[in-house]
């Protein structure tokens, strides 16, 4: 009976979770075309609902009602297992992330090294649709964002790892916690150089612009999912912007300090800022990496694949190598006001 | 110690349940007719020639192999930062000699050519 029980309690703070979560993912697209509109001096979306706010509804229902086709030359198992294999590990790595204090749905210590497992067996999905599609344009973005997101989960692993070297400790909660304070406590001024290489990689991870070739509009179509339609073709689309969310969140915990308010600990604004919860101040850093997604969307032009290739293999993992070794210098010898 | 895992696992089953679900839906939902012009493999309008699993570069692969050995190196160096305060300049030392000699490897790929992309 306890066991049951127990069971409920925890589908429950997952649901918790995970509703709001398809919500932000479904608003995500919306907002993405308004403020792309707006960069474009366009209005976006407007007709469906007031200011165009049931928009992302109308679309998940008409992609409900489209044919899912089945290519003749696909490999029929992979094929639908493949758009599964790429939403999965985009949710599930929110089991272990805190959106507030103590507000986290499975609280271990190996919480980073199981996000960093999710977040490499993401590309799993898009190997396998653009294998089992069995078409020219699929296997080529395929083939693409493979080399694309293990190329730049490199650079990402090496920039977490000069997190822990900081914050001691693997579990997320606890990383949070070393960062407790203002905004100058937080590790994105101490290990700015990983912070950037870090959202750079983010960006790459997810095969968003200025990183998109794996998509690739304008040269292969769309890639991987070219042969996809209907509600398969949907749950790619999901994954790729619960992916953007995934990263955004733990951008803001990582080094931005998770559910603390930029003034936290000083003396009068501190616990007046205090009284806002610490849910929505993660939830604004989130939005702030978010935003920044739509806003690179709107304004850089696509990197060529080699140019790609040469910032993550020849910059960003000598710049992390290097810092890491200050990183280390500055702990053993005690030496900064941060370590 | 282990129960703490029990959430991820339900987590991850309603993950799967949900990627599961919605194709399922759209199976049900969506209409189903099939042609031949429509199952056939996306080719800008040509009759899809030659196999469409084709040889491609073998950079490809070499970056796999490369992912392989940095990705390790990155297993390494989590329990190495989390304790590095406690294993103190000998830990350093050892870290040091590890990554110099991934290095060295990584400059000669380098100067190889590896990484180059045209």
């Amino acid at each position: 009976m306890a066991e049951i029980l127990e069971l409920v309690w925890i589908l429950a703070k997952i649901v918790v979770l995970l509703v709001p979560l398809l919500i932000a993912v479904a608003y995500m697209t919306y907002a993405e075309r308004k403020v792309i509109g707006w960069i474009q001096l366009r209005r976006g979306p407007n007709r469906v609902g007031a200011y165009g706010l049931l928009q992302p509804f109308a679309d998940a229902l008409k992609l409900m009602l489209k044919e899912i086709v089945l290519p003749l030359n696909a490999n029929r198992g992979l094929f639908v297992i493949a758009p599964m294999l790429s939403i999965m590990p985009a949710l599930a790595a929110w089991a272990v992330l805190p959106v507030g204090q103590g507000l986290v749905i499975a609280d271990v210590n190996a919480g980073l090294l199981y996000v960093l497992a999710m977040a490499s067996l993401g590309v799993y999905g898009v190997i396998v649709a653009g294998w089992a599609s069995n078409s020219k344009y699929a296997l080529l973005g395929a083939l693409r964002a493979g080399a694309q997101v293990v190329s730049y989960e490199i650079a990402m692993g090496f920039a977490l790892v000069g997190v822990l070297m900081a914050s001691g400790s693997l579990n997320i909660s606890e990383i949070v916690e070393a960062q407790a304070g203002p905004i100058w406590n937080w590790f994105w001024l101490p290990l700015l150089p990983l912070f950037i290489v870090y959202w750079i990689s983010g960006v790459a991870e997810t095969n968003r612009l200025p990183f998109d070739v794996a998509e690739g509009e304008s040269e292969i179509v769309a890639g991987f999912h070219v042969e996809y339609s209907g509600m398969a073709f949907a749950v790619f689309f999901l994954a790729e912007y619960a992916n953007m969310i995934l990263i955004s969140g733990l951008a803001a915990i990582m080094f931005l300090g998770g559910w603390y308010s930029p003034f936290h600990g000083l003396p009068v604004l501190g616990p007046i800022f205090d009284l806002v919860p610490g849910m929505i101040w993660f939830c604004l850093k989130v939005a702030f990496f978010l935003f920044c997604y739509i806003w690179f969307r709107g304004t850089f032009p696509r990197y060529r694949y080699d140019q790609i290739m040469r910032l993550g293999w020849k910059v960003l993992i000598p710049v992390t190598v290097v810092w890491l070794v200050v990183e280390s210098v500055f702990i053993l010898t005690g030496f900064g006001p941060w370590f | 110690m282990v129960e703490s895992y029990l959430p991820i696992l339900v987590f991850i089953v309603l993950a799967v349940g949900l990627g599961v679900l919605l194709p399922v839906l759209g199976f049900i939902l969506g209409p189903r007719r099939p042609d031949d012009e429509k199952l056939s493999p996306y080719e800008c309008g040509f009759e899809a020639f030659e196999d469409s699993r084709m040889k491609f570069d073998v950079r490809y692969y070499l970056v796999a192999i490369l992912f392989i050995i940095f990705d390790l190196e990155i297993a390494f160096l989590f329990p190495w930062a989390i304790v590095l305060d406690k294993v103190g300049l000998f830990g350093f030392g050892a870290m040091a000699l590890f990554v110099g000699i991934l290095l060295v490897g990584f400059l000669y790929e380098w100067k190889k050519g590896a990484l180059e992309w045209e």
